[in-house]
C-alpha cells in the first residue's frame, strides 16, 4: 500500500504477563473503511485505544498521517512521545466508545461544541452553528438542549458520534459501538455510520461484533484472534469464503447465535 | 450557684464578639481547606512520584497530629525561624491546613467516583489535562461532594475554641476572660453552648437539604 494514512509496524503490547498485541503489522489507505472482528480478548480493541493514546506500546512503531505517533525525532533517532507531541497527534483522530462517554453535566449541544472551542480556539458562534448542523445530521438536532441522561442509548450514541465529528478528525474509531444498546436501536446509529460512509472520505477504523454491518460497510476486514491477524481480506471472501480454520470456526459460532452475516 | 439573667446580658456584647471572630476564622478556615484541600488531592494523583508521594507525606503527617500541637508550632515556634504569624491568621492556618487533610480525601474519593470514561472521552477530545479537570473532571466530582465537605466545615466550626490557645480572641477565649475575672462560670459556658448550637441546628438542616440536592448527579 503506497500511500497509508495509518502505519503499524510490528507493535506488542502486554497487560502485565498477557501479551495482547504481539509484533503486529498493518497498514491503513486514507478514506479506507477498515473492520476488525475477532473474539473477545483478540486485542482489536485494544489497537484502537493505543492509536487513541489511550494505551502505550510495549514495543514497535506506529505512524499517523506520516508522523510518528508513539514517539518523536530526537538528535537524528527517535524518542518516546512527550505529552506535547501526543496532544498534536491526538487532532488527527476521534473515537466513539461502546459506553458513549458523553460529558452527562453538559446539554447536547456542549457536548458537541465544546471540545472544537477548547482544542481548536473555534469561536463560540461558529462552534455552536457546526455543532447544529452535525446534530441535525445526526438525527439529533431537536434534543440539542437535552442532557445526556434524558437520551436513550442509541441517541447518546449519535451524539457522541457529532461530538467526535466536531473536531474534523482525519480518522475515526468506532470502539463497539452499538455493543451496548438494546437491539431496537441499534439500527438508527448504523444508518448515521452508513451515511457517513458514503458522504465522507473519512478513514474509519471498526471494531464490531455485528458481522452484517462490517460486511456492508468495509472495505477490508481482518480477523484477529490471539493478539494478531488470522486472515484478511475484501468483506465478500471474509464473510463468505473463509480461507483459514479459525475464521470458519469464530464464524460459525458468530452464525449460531443468530446472526446474518 | 443561681442563674442570672442580668449577669447574661451584660456579657452579651463581648460574648457575640467572640462569636464574629469564631465564624471569621471558620470561613477563612473552610476556604483555605476547601482550595488547599483540593490542591493535595490533584497532587496526590499526579503521575510523577516526585510530587505525589511527597505531598502524600505531608498530608499524613498533618492529619496524625493533633491540631493543637500545629497551632502552638505555627504561633509560638514560628516566631523563633523569624515568622511571626498574627494569632488569626495563625489560626486560620492551622485550621484550614488540617482540615485540608481530611478534605483531599473527599475530594480524592469524588475524583475516583467519575468514570474512567469521562478520563478518555476528555482525552479522544484532545482536552489538555487543565481543560479535563475544569470542564471534565471537576464539575461532575465536586457537588455529591458539597455535603461530606460541608460536613467538615461545621466539625471545623466546633474546634474553633483550640484557638483559644493561641490568644485569639473568639467565642471561648472571651467566655473564658469573663469567668476568669467575675469568677461566674455558668452563665458565660452555658452562652457558648447556646451560640454554639444556635449554628451548628440550622448547619445541618442545610447539610441535610444538600444532601439531597447534591447527593446525586445526571449520571449517563
Amino acid at each position: 500500500m503506497p500511500d497509508a494514512i495509518i502505519e503499524i509496524d510490528k507493535v506488542s503490547k502486554r497487560f502485565g504477563q498477557l501479551e495482547v498485541l504481539k509484533d503486529l503489522t498493518f497498514n491503513v489507505a486514507p478514506g479506507e473503511k477498515l473492520a476488525l472482528i475477532g473474539p473477545s480478548g483478540s486485542g482489536k480493541t485494544t489497537i484502537l485505544r493505543i492509536l487513541m493514546t489511550l494505551e502505550q506500546i510495549n514495543g514497535g512503531h506506529i505512524k499517523v498521517d506520516g508522523e510518528q505517533l508513539w514517539h518523536m525525532p530526537a538528535n537524528g533517532g527517535l524518542a518516546p512521545a512527550n505529552e506535547a507531541h501526543l496532544h498534536r497527534m491526538r487532532a488527527k483522530i476521534g473515537m466513539v466508545f461502546q459506553l458513549f462517554n458523553l460529558f452527562p453535566h453538559m446539554t447536547v449541544l456542549r457536548n458537541v461544541m465544546l471540545p472544537p472551542i477548547l482544542t481548536q480556539g473555534v469561536r463560540k458562534e461558529d462552534a455552536e452553528a457546526r455543532a447544529m448542523e452535525l446534530l441535525d445530521m445526526v438525527g439529533m438536532a431537536e434534543k440539542a438542549t437535552a442532557k445526556p441522561a434524558q437520551l436513550s442509548g442509541g441517541q447518546k450514541q449519535r451524539v457522541a458520534i457529532a461530538r467526535a465529528l466536531a473536531l474534523q478528525p482525519k480518522v475515526m474509531l468506532f470502539d463497539e459501538v452499538t455493543s451496548a444498546l438494546d437491539p431496537e436501536l441499534v439500527e438508527e446509529v448504523l444508518n448515521v455510520m452508513r451515511r457517513l460512509a458514503e458522504e465522507t472520505d473519512m478513514t474509519m477504523l471498526l471494531v464490531t461484533h455485528e458481522m452484517s454491518f462490517a460486511h456492508d460497510f468495509a472495505d477490508r476486514v481482518l480477523f484477529f484472534d490471539g493478539g494478531r491477524i488470522v486472515e484478511e481480506g475484501p468483506p465478500d471472501q471474509i464473510f463468505t469464503n473463509p480461507r483459514e480454520e479459525r475464521t470458519q470456526g469464530f464464524l460459525k459460532k458468530v452464525i449460531a447465535a443468530g446472526q446474518r452475516i | 450557684m443561681e442563674w442570672s439573667w442580668q449577669f447574661v446580658e451584660e456579657i452579651l456584647p463581648d460574648l457575640f464578639r467572640g462569636f464574629l471572630v469564631t465564624i471569621e476564622a471558620t470561613i477563612l478556615g473552610s476556604i483555605v481547606a476547601a482550595i488547599l484541600g483540593l490542591v493535595f488531592a490533584i497532587l496526590r494523583r499526579s503521575d510523577n512520584r516526585l510530587i505525589s508521594r511527597p505531598v502524600g507525606f505531608i498530608v499524613e503527617f498533618i492529619r496524625g497530629t493533633p491540631l493543637l500541637v500545629q497551632l502552638y508550632f505555627l504561633f509560638y515556634v514560628l516566631p523563633d525561624v523569624g515568622i511571626v504569624l498574627a494569632p488569626l491568621v495563625a489560626g486560620v492556618i492551622g485550621l484550614g491546613l488540617h482540615y485540608a487533610t481530611y478534605t483531599s480525601e473527599v475530594y480524592r474519593a469524588g475524583i475516583n467516583n467519575v468514570p474512567r470514561g469521562q478520563w478518555e472521552a476528555a482525552k479522544a477530545a484532545n482536552l489538555s489535562s487543565f481543560q479535563t479537570w475544569r470542564y471534565v473532571i471537576l464539575p461532575q466530582a465536586l457537588p455529591p461532594m458539597i455535603p461530606a465537605l460541608a460536613n467538615y466545615f461545621i466539625a471545623m466550626f466546633k474546634e474553633t475554641p483550640l484557638l483559644a490557645a493561641i490568644t485569639v480572641l473568639e467565642l471561648m477565649n472571651e467566655a473564658k476572660s469573663i469567668a476568669n475575672y467575675t469568677y461566674r462560670y455558668i452563665e458565660p459556658m452555658t452562652m457558648v453552648g447556646v451560640f454554639f448550637l444556635a449554628v451548628s441546628i440550622p448547619s445541618v438542616v442545610v447539610l441535610r437539604w444538600m444532601e439531597r440536592r447534591f447527593g446525586r448527579i445526571g449520571q449517563e
